[in-house]
């Protein structure tokens, strides 16, 4: 089963939107509680990214097998270092987007934990496909 | 403990429809990062914040906290009551600091 998302980059008001969609579905497919809390947390960030830095994009949630597998693809800046965003607490947030209670440097941090696998593509000025796997 | 206990017992007002869905509550959470929220915040917690703005909500959902208490005499605007109503989120609001809040709650689930 395959799900597909549109996130718009210009309204943050419905960012978390999608993943709370998905994490109906999972729940609706009697998925253990805990994998569903790992997938909500991994798809929330991985949305809010995609939102606030990305620009927009699109999310496909897939559940096949024994995995559940996450594409975001977006159109926006690129990570210009992935190192340093895979720092806790490292956050290129702007100040507007703080205010939101985003920014925390969290993002990817959180993905990586709450995820069996995490790969990240990005090309400055090109844009970021970041797939997560959670296995069932 | 019960959410119409906790609003009855620590004085809150609940600014979102009167008739909610009851939930358990078993403990806090205290955050503003809605990352730290998402990550930290346990099912059935009540969230303390003085976060207000309309993605609160969502983090509300997925995290499946049992209320949101915004602390410091926090208000919401309208977009926002109105969509938790939508979704059946709890919101309660209170004078008191985070701090008085937790501690208050501490007491009770002694």
């Amino acid at each position: 089963m395959i799900k597909r998302y549109i996130l718009s980059g210009e309204d943050f008001s419905i960012a978390g939107e999608a993943s709370s969609s998905f994490k109906a579905v999972l729940k609706k497919l009697g998925i253990d509680a805990g994998i569903i809390r790992r997938v909500a947390i991994a798809m929330y960030e991985a949305e809010i990214n995609t939102i606030v830095h990305g620009g927009g994009g699109e999310c496909e949630a897939e559940i096949e097998g024994n995995k559940i597998t996450l594409v975001f693809r977006d159109q926006g800046p690129g990570i210009p270092n992935l190192d340093l965003a895979m720092q806790e607490g490292y956050s290129t947030a702007t100040e507007e987007i703080r205010e939101l209670g985003f920014g925390a440097g969290m993002g990817l941090p959180n993905i990586k934990k709450y995820t069996d696998s995490m790969n990240i593509e990005t090309e400055p000025g090109k844009g970021t496909t970041v797939t997560l796997v959670i296995n069932l | 403990m019960k959410v119409s206990e906790l609003i009855k017992a620590l004085g809150l007002e609940v600014i979102t429809e009167s008739s909610y869905s009851d939930k358990e509550v078993n403990g806090c959470y205290i955050g503003d990062l809605l990352s730290r929220v998402m990550g930290k915040a346990q099912e059935n917690n009540a969230w303390i914040t003085i976060m207000n703005n309309i993605n609160i909500l969502a983090v509300a959902t997925l995290t499946e906290i049992s209320c949101i208490i915004l602390c410091e005499n926090v208000g919401v605007d309208e977009t926002v009551l109105s969509k938790a109503n939508e979704e059946g989120i709890v919101i309660l609001k209170s004078p008191k600091s985070a701090y008085e809040i937790a501690n208050e709650m501490g007491e009770i689930l002694k």
